[in-house]
């Protein structure tokens, strides 16, 4: 069955179709779509703004098949999937189908734009459309070549038949063909019944020449003449530098020069995403990595406290960066002293202070997690090469777009001299998100007159992060004589940002209930991290949740399913930003697969979490073994509901990795600080989850729906941390309320 | 001290002039442009670097130049000729890889491993592979691509 697409979609095409010398047929499909659903966007601080969306197919005579794969990958394997979603509506065969990762491009690719699990979830049906308006063009020009009409012809593989004569060619034949004929105005796409690709089990389309150890990220790109840079920086934060003598340093072997670079002048209308750790760094630039390392260590630098500063937003909202030498100890006296006050309210529903008032019994918990680092494997870096008023850069960068416009302020270049070749990147995480390091190398590129290889040392990338928040949530829960949850209320907040989301379960399903806010200002630099405030809200809302079932002699799958219940029958408020059905579904998939409550599973300790995040439901049960300080985690399983899956193959992946990478950062993950300095600075003192304290065994099972799809990448990662802190308190009697966990495991 | 070395890397012999300091990863990355040994860390803590000395598993960049002289190393880029080693296919046929980064030094660590162990146990595996870090957490799927490998 063919359905049409949404007609907003037809009646705004601009489609281009262009002959390729050899005689093949280029497809750029250029629209303007309404970047939907807007609440995704308002998350992310986008404005829902309309989009010019375009796309690329190439089909050459030989019938090989080129698809560009327009968002930058990071490791959630998009440069599968969403080719996949093209070569399913053109109806070629996938093995025909050669990927190639798009340039930066807004005029010719849709939205390169690599962050809340929204690359499949807005790709849906434009890439589909895409690939289908040239399965329509290449059957059009079958259908004029025979002289047959086009309802006679039926096309798979990349063939197109005509049963009734046997007649059967390639693609390939009628590429140049369609490449002069007009694009289609109504743009048909399959029902999901009739995918042949969009759901089955597909390989890495990059996995070969990641086993080869092929030259594929940022930090192997190089080129003749290229010279390498790296950055001297304050040694804490809330520092700044004051003066330098780099004589002794600059007659160091191979070093070309030293200079201090300012990112961001003093005038600077910061966007969400210019957050950088020092505005004023010294740049060493030498011929190769080992030179420059050893030349850094011979710079005298002088640094200084910093006064506090104004930080103009490009909304004219003002930011206060205050001064002082932070530290962690203090942050966390700080939280708990505001947790004490009223703070800003940001859901009420019913009468919960009366409800606390008269409650038989309340329960009062208060969770704290530290800053956490994202540690991507590939430390930041960046190629530039600036020349007369251009900028050439080869980057890995999340979202290119978010950067552009502060390259183009830094550097006083228009837009159109500035390119960006979009590598592979070595995670990413949030971190690639804030693409400060790209006007680093391009002033250090222009004051060197070369191009330029700007890279991070491991200890640069630990010590000088963009963290995830330090934050803290305390809970309370009321109940009456007969242990019935009558009131719920949670006050969060966080260095500096708090992590509420007050509209997310358990608002909704419980009659009296409030939610607060409050910050504490510092300047400690923080940003997105895989699930940003999802990944400590469930943490500590999920353990509550645990906790509170315990007190009421109820299970807590049965608890979290009748809390639930109550929220899908009968909503307290009307602004719950989450579907009940859904996420009972999860719930109930991991009960059943996990054999939650049945007789043989009586001796493990075990623990469960369940969590909505990024259009996605997620639920996960641990079990796993304490001996002494030693977690042994014998068993995952996750449920996740993320609509249509396109790629089973990379979904279960990202799903295993997002155990493996929470339960890392719930047991060992942490960045603390003496007096602005981090206390970690490399893997010998950040600890990392390793391969023999990875889960012996993750099971991940999807719920099967119709639902288009929704968020893959971060949705399983915030529940296991939960899943973890409950999961150890059946095995050690002791509950977790404190972020991370194995410290507090007695050897 | 700037000194000439001759250094012998996938079977080819290499004659490079750098600092007696200098580590091996440095060596093969920015003078003989071999980039298939990543940097992690620095400081032998991520095992992203790893090369074969002699037939085992080191950290490259814990190695000096000066260190080299009459050893035999081999990187990624001499595993195989066309990416076919045992582990090489079993880390394409599990689908290993999510960004990919740390890779190239889990295939050098499995081999190794290989070599001397042929049928590894799940422990066996758990305690040789413990210095490759990967913050993606594909940690299961390398055991499960060793296991595959060895049995071929």
């Amino acid at each position: 069955m063919m359905k049409k697409t949404d007609s907003n979609y037809s009646r705004r095409s601009f489609l281009k179709v262009t002959s390729l010398s050899g005689g093949g047929m280029m497809l750029g499909i250029s629209w303007f779509a309404s970047a939907k659903p807007e609440d995704s966007l308002a998350e992310l601080n986008i404005e829902p703004v309309w989009q010019e969306v375009t796309s690329f197919i190439k089909i050459a005579s030989d019938n090989s098949i080129k698809i560009f794969s327009p968002n930058p990958e990071f490791g959630q394997n998009v440069m599968t999937s969403l080719p996949m979603l093209i070569a399913e509506e053109l109806d070629v065969d996938w093995k025909q189908v050669e990927v190639e990762q798009g340039n930066y491009d807004p005029k010719a690719f849709p939205r390169q734009f690599t962050g809340g699990s929204q690359g499949i979830r807005m790709a849906w049906k434009q890439l589909r459309t895409v690939g289908s308006a040239g399965r329509q063009m290449i059957l059009t020009a079958a259908s004029q070549a025979w002289n047959l009409p086009v309802s006679e012809l039926t096309t798979a593989n990349g063939m197109i038949t005509h049963a009734f004569s046997g007649k059967s060619e390639t693609y390939g034949t009628f590429a140049a063909a369609a490449a002069k004929l007009p694009v289609p105005k109504d743009i048909v796409l399959k029902g999901n019944q009739s995918f042949r690709l969009i759901g089955t089990p597909q390989k890495n389309v990059v996995a070969p020449k990641i086993a080869q150890g092929k030259p594929l990220f940022g930090m192997d790109y190089r080129e003749a003449g290229m010279l390498i840079a790296m950055t001297e920086r304050p040694p804490a934060f809330g520092m700044q530098l004051k003066s330098f003598d780099a004589t002794a340093a600059k007659k160091m072997p191979g070093i070309v020069d030293i200079f201090p670079i300012q990112v961001f002048k003093d005038d600077h209308k910061f966007a969400g995403f210019d957050t950088r750790s020092f505005n004023e760094v010294i740049a060493v630039v030498g011929k190769s990595t080992w030179d420059v390392m050893n030349a850094r260590k011979k710079i005298k630098a002088v640094w200084e406290v910093a006064p506090e500063r104004k930080e103009m937003g490009v909304n004219n909202r003002e930011t206060t960066v205050p001064s002082g030498l932070e530290s962690t100890t203090k942050h966390y006296a700080q939280m708990l002293e505001m947790s004490k006050n009223p703070g800003v309210v940001e859901r009420k529903d019913g009468d919960p202070e009366k409800a606390f008032a008269e409650a038989k019994h309340v329960i009062e918990r208060t969770y704290t997690a530290p800053f956490l680092a994202h540690n991507i494997m590939e430390p930041t870096n960046t190629f530039a090469h600036y020349v007369g008023d251009k900028v050439r850069f080869v980057a890995p960068i999340q979202i290119p777009d978010w950067i552009m416009p502060s390259i183009v302020a830094r550097l006083g270049i228009p837009k159109e001299n500035i390119s960006i070749e979009l590598v592979r990147m070595g995670g990413g995480f949030g971190r690639r998100a804030y693409g400060h390091y790209m006007i680093e190398a391009a002033l250090i590129s222009k004051q060197a007159n070369a191009p330029v290889k700007l890279i991070y040392s491991r200890e640069d990338d630990v010590s000088a992060g963009i963290y995830r928040p330090s934050y803290q949530l305390t809970y309370r829960a009321a109940f009456d004589e007969n242990k019935k949850l009558i009131a719920f209320h949670a006050k969060g907040g966080g260095v500096p940002e708090s992590p509420l989301h007050a509209n997310r379960f358990p608002a909704g399903a419980i009659d009296n209930y409030l939610a607060e806010s409050f910050v504490i200002p510092s300047n400690i630099t923080i940003g997105a991290f895989r699930a940003p405030r999802s990944n400590f809200n469930a943490a500590a809302e999920q353990s509550f949740l645990d906790e509170i079932s315990e007190y009421m002699g109820k299970d807590p799958i049965v608890f979290r399913l009748e809390l639930l219940q109550r929220a899908k029958d009968n909503p307290v408020g009307k602004t719950n930003d989450y579907d009940a059905s859904r996420y009972m579904g999860v719930l109930e998939l991991v009960r059943d697969k996990s054999g939650w409550g049945k007789p043989e599973n009586a001796g493990k300790k075990r623990g469960v979490s369940a969590y909505f995040c990024h259009n996605s439901y997620a639920a996960q049960v641990i079990d796993l073994q304490v001996k002494g300080d030693q977690v042994t985690v014998d068993q995952v399983t996750t449920a996740l509901d993320c609509g249509v899956v396109v790629n089973p193959e990379g979904a279960k992946n990202m799903a295993e990795g997002a155990a493996i990478d929470g339960i890392g950062n719930a047991l060992f993950g942490q960045l603390t600080l003496t007096d602005g300095r981090t206390d970690q600075r490399n893997f010998d003192t950040y600890r990392m989850i390793r391969h023999n304290e990875a889960p012996k065994n993750i099971d991940v099972h999807f719920v099967k729906n119709e639902i288009d799809p929704t968020g893959l990448g971060e949705p399983p990662f915030p529940p296991i941390f939960g899943a973890m802190a409950n999961a150890l308190y059946q095995a050690t009697g002791k509950r977790f309320y404190q972020q991370p966990f194995q410290p507090q495991l007695k050897g | 001290m700037i000194k000439k070395y001759s250094v012998k890397i996938n079977k080819k012999v290499h004659q490079v002039e750098a600092d007696e300091n200098m580590p091996l990863l440095w060596v093969l990355r920015d003078i003989l442009g071999m980039e298939g040994t990543k940097y992690g860390c620095g400081v032998g803590s991520c095992g992203a670097c790893t090369v074969h000395l002699n037939g085992d598993a080191v950290r490259s960049c814990q190695l000096p130049i000066s260190a080299l002289a009459g050893t035999e190393i081999t990187t990624i880029e001499g595993l195989s000729a066309k990416g076919d080693h045992p582990v090489q296919k079993a880390w394409v046929d599990v689908d290993v890889a999510q960004c990919g980064y740390c890779q190239s030094g889990q295939i050098m660590s499995a081999a190794a491993l290989l070599k001397n162990t042929p049928n590894p146990t799940e422990e066996d595996i758990e305690n040789f592979m413990t210095g490759n870090i990967c913050r993606c957490g594909t940690y299961t799927r390398i055991k499960k691509a060793i296991q595959l490998a060895a049995s071929k």
